[in-house]
């Protein structure tokens, strides 16, 4: 992955949206007075929240005179951070873990997947722009192997034809249920459950 | 195997529901006040009794942890920070507390808050868990409604407010200073120790840090007596600990278990066994990615704890295991790994920055089998001039799956890699090909 | 007082030092790439790694707090190694374009793999290549080549006061950029380039033009302000090809404004190289002896009342001097002054036009008062040490004015000088604060020194300040913040007119003959005068003149510059004047033997140790303070009038540089962006 580059075609201008805005004082409200930077990343979400899952520099602009700090602070947080979006990503954004237990777990038929459902590259939007996928280092949920994140949730126990069907779903506009797609409790071991047995059966 | 009844996590796979009614149920929130009103020192000497050692990865112990924050509060407030950047490769074990168990973590926060005297907590997730984030923000609500946060919090006479910070998706985060950083709104880049952040941490305040599962248990371990803790696992390697099974194995799962277990029975019980049998089994990382890999030799007889992993120059880390198989190619496993470490590289220091890189890269080529024979010790010498030079102890652990890797599997990447690194029998020999190891030879 | 070991040597360092330092105090040099005195520590080369007893691992010693007791090790296996590594990843991905490299020469990298680097590449990857920046017309950035140690973030952040510079993304992808690729808005921007150790940033108007060996290097003193800042003049043959600052921790500590480097290849243009007479209009080469003879004619018909003299804001103190012995003992007239116009100067006791409290002075100071100033375009180098008093102590900074971004806050008033009275009254709450601190600064810039009121302020403050004992041995509050290089040496020198009819008498054409030397600031509109210029480059004055005595510029001739704290440096000559130019005071020491069949000096020594005795005899005259009495006040709002930063002598207007620096502030101007 080389450096991340904001998107060549930029809006003029952004501003928060009255719900956005609530939301932004609220967080500077956490931290001690004078320390509002501290808000900057989750004001950076918020921003890209409002505007369709990516952040144009216009934002970052915005944000750092609402947080009273130098430009170039917000624009090295956003280009340090991963999960800030510089540039369009579409409604959906799905990031397939590829890293070693995903790996080794057969992560590689999930990126095949993608690309046959979404676009032949990473990072490239779907014919009909309302999603993309790349590949991202470990999701942290290494026990439910190989899995993907759409957006918020996670997609778990997946292989390529699941992967597939999540990928309908999404290109049709609709959520799919987020979770194991063996049908197993969370992390439990599958059908092998030697603890907490009581708890089960209760 | 663990008494069901010493497990602490009773809900780690949410047959129960993670709301407070049903945390109070498994006992929290029960005598949080009878706890704090046997005071500071009190919660600090059970906890250094009970042995418990950070669950985050350096296994640091705690209650020495704590007694490093100042003993009165000066013009500088303190503050809690709780490290719930969970994103070693292998481990999953925090996110399951912030879902499943939330009021563990709360309580937990409560005790430790008022040990070393923070008003303020912190508890930084990272930004891929949003939705187990808001969970656990749902359960700090229904403890801010139930009056067990806030002004004199669950009757305790503390106050005490926690926020959540999320993380945007860096490794290094996990690093303690460099997730203070984070929250001061900068670049997540390690701080230059000392000072250390009991003194000077967050905001310039003195500030605990500690790991969420650490947190978690304690509530339980003050209502049970260190010495219950201590009781379980051996000397030094004491309690309960969640492991994380993941990679070829037929059921991967997460499980409370005791400290000092053979790795073998977390292996086939819990886990239903290694895919293609046991024989099938290639190697496994003990702990998490940064932690070296041990050979499937050394992990019939292998017990799980923070000493008896030292002992095989590794170490239990996050206790995240991740089985590899003889199906797998061992050297990719670890290319990948290299990758993962170059790509979550914060950039600041030198060898890190550098090394990762080219570690990677040439990891890659020797997966193809496109190396040549005297590149494998030069890979050694990369990963040595990593190790011990740089700020944070994540730039070294870049370098030490490596230096396992090398360590274990030296003569399976040079049998693939033998090309020669000078053409000898050649006459001319076209100016600079690598000379000067033929110089070398010669001399 | 700590003592503790490097390599068995004992030493005993203060408190609060790191083991680098101590290091460096028992003789250890220790190689480093991030690491700078002035600068926070970043700790991140990772190049002065030492050897710790008891510590498993190398520390980093410009991190390291010295303790008590430590022993530190440089010289071992361990150590070596360590370096070794290092030096192996910076030069991995380094491009080792040394050939074609500015830095070639003078490159920290370049020096330290001498002893680290080892002879063959191991890396055999691709290596990694960086897109170019765009950080304006004084940086010129390679940026492949940087080793990421921050320096150049660190200083604009922390001593220029221009957050502009930043690391962005991350590991082996992160870059130094400027925010969107615009240029550096500060005035010490380019001391970035000093800083950098490696070829990544350097000088864009100085792109290929020499290697460091080839250039003689003079020690000398800069003039494009009244700081006095220390620098090395590079030259090849005649041409000055930079200049780069020296350490003076008392003026300039280690950094130059952006003019005092960059103005040098004004030094190449519009110069003077013959002199000229004017005939119908048109200026023609002459001969010395023909304008001599021109001059000596023109001065034997015309009686002395009509004769005046101007000398500018670049002269040293030995033309000055000589200016003023010429019209005391040649002409024999009083007709002559230092300043371009009746600017209000208290000339009886010397800290009347000092900058009293002292540059270092700045950072022990509690409370800043500006009043009439600009510091940022008056002078740079100051405005940077009020900013790191700013943070080192967080002291209070006011100014009457409004006068834009000064690089750190400050409560701005109304700018009316009622206020400015009212304070000196006590009548304002500030007035509480400045009695109240233990050593506040008032700095008065000399756009209150044009005012109507300028005397009666002025004398106010004085007054305010003696009272409050703010004036005393240990601490002085009163400053004067002087804009041009010349002139508190002229002052000192007494050239100045004290009946200050001079100026009026110029406007309603009561001379004849005006002799300006270096002096291109006079407003005025010309007659029928006779105007004889002497100076460096072809300006205002010598557009106006008659006739073209082409004299050296600072860098031509050794003198003496006083600077606005009243500290004496001298400049060397670095180069030679161009074509037929001579050095001023030789011109006008031939000019008086012409006239008088006599030298006014036999050499320049003579010219020294006469000119030392004089400023010896007034110290002693300048004892007591003679005011007159407080004359009417009158309220006026204080605008600050500050010169064109770029453009504000000769030598800066005529440099290409300084054009292209003003034209990249003002693009940002048109553009909106700028805040």
């Amino acid at each position: 992955m080389s450096l991340r580059r904001p998107a060549k075609n930029q809006p003029d201008s952004f501003e928060f949206n009255a719900l956005s805005l609530e939301a932004a004082n609220s967080i500077i409200a956490k931290y001690p007075k004078g320390k509002q930077q501290s808000a900057v990343m989750a004001l950076l979400y918020i921003a890209q929240r409002q505007n369709n899952n990516w952040i144009p520099l216009a934002a970052m602009k915005y944000i750092a005179k609402f947080l009273d700090m130098p430009y170039i602070k917000v624009y090295e947080v956003a280009t340090f951070y991963t999960m800030y979006n510089l540039s369009p990503v579409g409604k959906y954004l799905v990031q397939v873990c590829t890293t070693t237990p995903c790996m080794i777990r057969g992560a590689n038929q999930l990126v095949e997947a993608c690309k046959e459902k979404i676009s032949e590259n990473e990072c490239e939007l779907s014919n009909d722009k309302s999603c993309s996928w790349m590949e991202v280092e470990c999701l942290g949920a290494c026990v439910n192997a190989p899995m993907m994140q759409i957006n918020d949730d996670y997609y778990e126990d997946l292989d390529k034809q699941k992967t597939l069907d999540i990928l309908d779903k999404i290109l049709n506009g609709e959520t799919p249920k987020p979770g194991s797609y063996r049908g197993r409790l969370n992390n439990e071991p599958e059908n092998n459950r030697k603890t907490l047995m009581d708890l089960k059966n209760a | 195997m663990l008494k069901d009844q010493d497990r602490i996590f009773q809900n780690l796979y949410n047959d129960k529901g993670s709301d407070v009614s049903s945390s109070q149920e498994r006992g929290d929130w029960v005598n949080t006040k009878e706890i704090t009103d046997k005071g500071r020192d009190w919660i600090i000497n059970e906890i250094k009794e009970s042995q418990l050692r950070g669950r985050g990865g350096a296994g640091f112990p705690t209650g020495l942890k704590w007694s490093f924050a100042p003993k009165e509060v000066g013009s500088r407030p303190h503050y809690l920070v709780i490290n719930g950047d969970e994103s070693e490769p292998g481990t999953c074990k925090d996110r399951d507390i912030l879902r499943f168990e939330p009021h563990k973590l709360i309580e937990g926060c409560l005790i430790a808050s008022y040990a070393v005297q923070a008003h303020v907590c912190y508890i930084y997730i990272r930004g891929e868990y949003f939705v187990d984030g808001q969970k656990l923000q749902a359960a700090i609500d229904e403890a801010y409604e139930k009056k067990f946060l806030g002004k004199n919090a669950a009757g305790t006479g503390w106050d005490l407010d926690i926020y959540i910070h999320y993380g945007a998706g860096a490794y290094i985060c996990g690093e303690e200073t460099a997730l203070l950083e984070s929250i001061e709104g900068k670049k997540g880049q390690p701080r230059l120790k000392p000072p250390f952040p009991a003194l000077i941490g967050l905001y310039g305040c003195p500030t605990i840090i500690n790991n969420v599962e650490t947190i978690a248990v304690v509530p339980t371990i003050l209502r049970r007596g260190g010495k219950w803790f201590a009781s379980l696992g051996r000397e030094k390697n004491t309690g309960t600990k969640i492991f994380c099974i993941s990679g070829n194995v037929n059921t991967p799962c997460n499980v409370e278990e005791e400290m000092n277990i053979p790795l073998k029975e977390l292996i086939e019980v819990h886990a239903g066994g290694v895919i293609g049998g046991w024989d099938n089994l290639q190697a496994v990382i003990p702990g998490g990615s940064s932690m070296p890999l041990i050979p499937k030799e050394k992990c019939e007889t292998l017990t799980m704890d923070f000493d008896s992993l030292m002992a095989e120059k590794s170490g239990l880390g996050t206790a995240g295991i991740v089985v590899i198989n003889k199906d797998q190619d061992i050297i990719k496993c670890m290319a990948r790994i290299a990758r993962f470490y170059k790509h979550e590289s914060c950039g600041q220091c030198t060898p890190c920055r550098e090394g990762s890189g080219w570690m990677w890269r040439m990891l890659e080529r020797m997966a193809k089998g496109d190396a040549t024979k005297d590149e494998v010790d030069m890979l050694g010498d990369v990963t040595n001039q990593i190790a011990g030079h740089t700020i944070c102890a994540f730039g070294e652990g870049s370098s030490w799956p490596v230096q396992g890797l090398l360590r274990h599997f030296k003569k399976e990447i040079e049998k693939r890699n033998n090309l020669d690194p000078i053409v000898q029998k050649k006459n001319n020999i076209p100016y600079l090909v690598d000379q000067h190891l033929l110089d070398k030879k010669n001399a | 007082m700590l003592k503790l070991k490097v390599n068995e040597i004992e030493v005993e360092v203060e408190e609060g030092l790191t083991v680098l330092q101590a290091c460096e105090k028992a003789g250890v040099e220790i190689p480093r790439f991030c690491y700078h005195e002035k600068l926070s520590i970043a700790g991140n080369c990772r190049m002065c790694l030492v050897e710790m007893e008891k510590s498993p691992k190398p520390i980093a010693s410009c991190a390291m707090p010295a303790a008590e007791g430590m022993n530190i090790k440089t010289n071992t296996a361990l150590v070596e190694k360590a370096r070794k590594g290092v030096m192996e990843f910076l030069l991995a991905n380094h491009p080792l374009d040394c050939p074609v490299c500015d830095q070639g020469g003078e490159c920290d990298l370049q020096d330290q793999s001498m002893y680290y680097g080892v002879d063959k590449s191991r890396f055999k990857e691709n290596k990694r290549a960086v897109p170019e920046k765009h950080m304006g017309p004084l940086i010129k950035t390679q940026m492949t080549r940087c080793i990421h140690c921050t320096r150049c973030v660190r200083f604009a952040t922390e001593v220029a006061g221009v957050p502009e510079l930043g690391a962005i993304g991350r590991g082996e992808d992160m870059q130094i950029t400027t925010y969107l690729e615009q240029s550096m808005q500060s005035e010490l921007s380019a001391n970035v380039v000093d800083l950098c150790p490696v070829g990544a940033l350097t000088s864009k108007p100085y792109v290929f033009e020499a290697r460091p060996w080839e250039l003689k290097k003079t020690e000398t003193i800069d003039v494009m302000d009244a700081i006095g800042s220390n620098v090395r003049v590079d030259t090849y043959d005649w041409e000055v090809k930079r200049v780069l600052p020296i350490i003076n921790e008392d003026i300039n500590e280690e950094w130059i404004s952006d003019k005092t480097r960059y103005a040098c290849d004004g030094l190449l243009h519009q110069r003077l190289d013959t002199p000229f007479i004017k005939y119908n209009g048109k200026f023609e080469k002459a001969s010395w002896d023909e304008v001599y003879k021109i001059i000596k004619s023109k001065f034997e018909n015309t009686s002395k009342e009509k004769i005046c003299g101007f000398i500018g804001d670049l002269n040293n103190m030995e033309t000055g001097y000589i200016f003023k012995e010429f019209f005391d003992r040649t002409v024999d007239t009083k007709n002559y002054d230092s300043r371009s116009d009746n600017r209000f100067i208290n000339t009886s006791k010397r800290e009347n036009y000092l900058f009293n409290s002292s540059i270092n002075g700045i950072e022990e100071a509690d409370l800043i008062l500006l009043v009439g100033s600009n510091p940022r375009y008056e002078a740079t180098i100051l405005n940077a040490r009020i900013r790191k008093s700013y943070l080192n102590n967080n002291t209070k900074i006011i100014s009457l004015n409004n006068v834009g971004d000064l690089t750190y806050p400050y409560q701005s008033l109304d700018g009316q000088t009622q206020t400015l009275n009212n304070i000196l009254e006590g009548n304002h709450e500030i007035s509480k604060e400045i009695i109240n601190s233990k050593k506040p600064i008032i700095i008065i810039g000399e756009s209150l020194l044009r005012l109507k009121s300028s005397e009666f302020l002025f004398n106010k403050t004085k007054e305010f300040l003696l009272k409050n004992n703010k004036i005393s041995d240990e601490w002085n509050s009163l400053n004067i913040l002087s804009t041009d290089a010349s002139t508190v040496g002229s002052i000192d020198l007494g050239i100045i007119n004290n009946e200050n009819n001079l100026f009026s008498d110029l406007k309603e054409h009561k001379f004849d003959i005006v002799y300006l030397v270096g002096q291109d600031n006079l407003e005025f509109h010309k007659k029928d005068e006779f105007i004889i210029y002497q100076g460096s480059h072809g300006d205002k004055g010598a557009e106006s003149a008659d006739i073209i005595l082409p004299g050296a510029a600072y860098t031509e001739q050794d003198g003496y510059f006083t600077n606005l704290e009243g500290k004496i440096q001298k400049a060397y000559k670095a180069s030679y004047p161009p074509g037929e130019a001579k050095e001023d005071w030789q011109i006008i020491n031939e000019l008086a033997e012409f006239m008088n069949n006599r030298k006014l000096f036999n050499d320049k020594d003579e010219l020294e140790s006469s000119m030392f005795n004089y400023l010896k005899l007034q110290k002693e005259k300048k004892l007591n303070d003679q005011n007159n009495p407080v004359k009417e006040f009158q309220n006026e709002y204080l605008k600050v009038k500050v010169k064109d930063y770029y453009f504000s002598n000769v030598i800066a207007r005529s440099s290409k540089t300084m054009v292209e620096c003003n034209n990249s502030k003002l693009n940002l101007k048109s553009t909106g962006t700028e805040g």
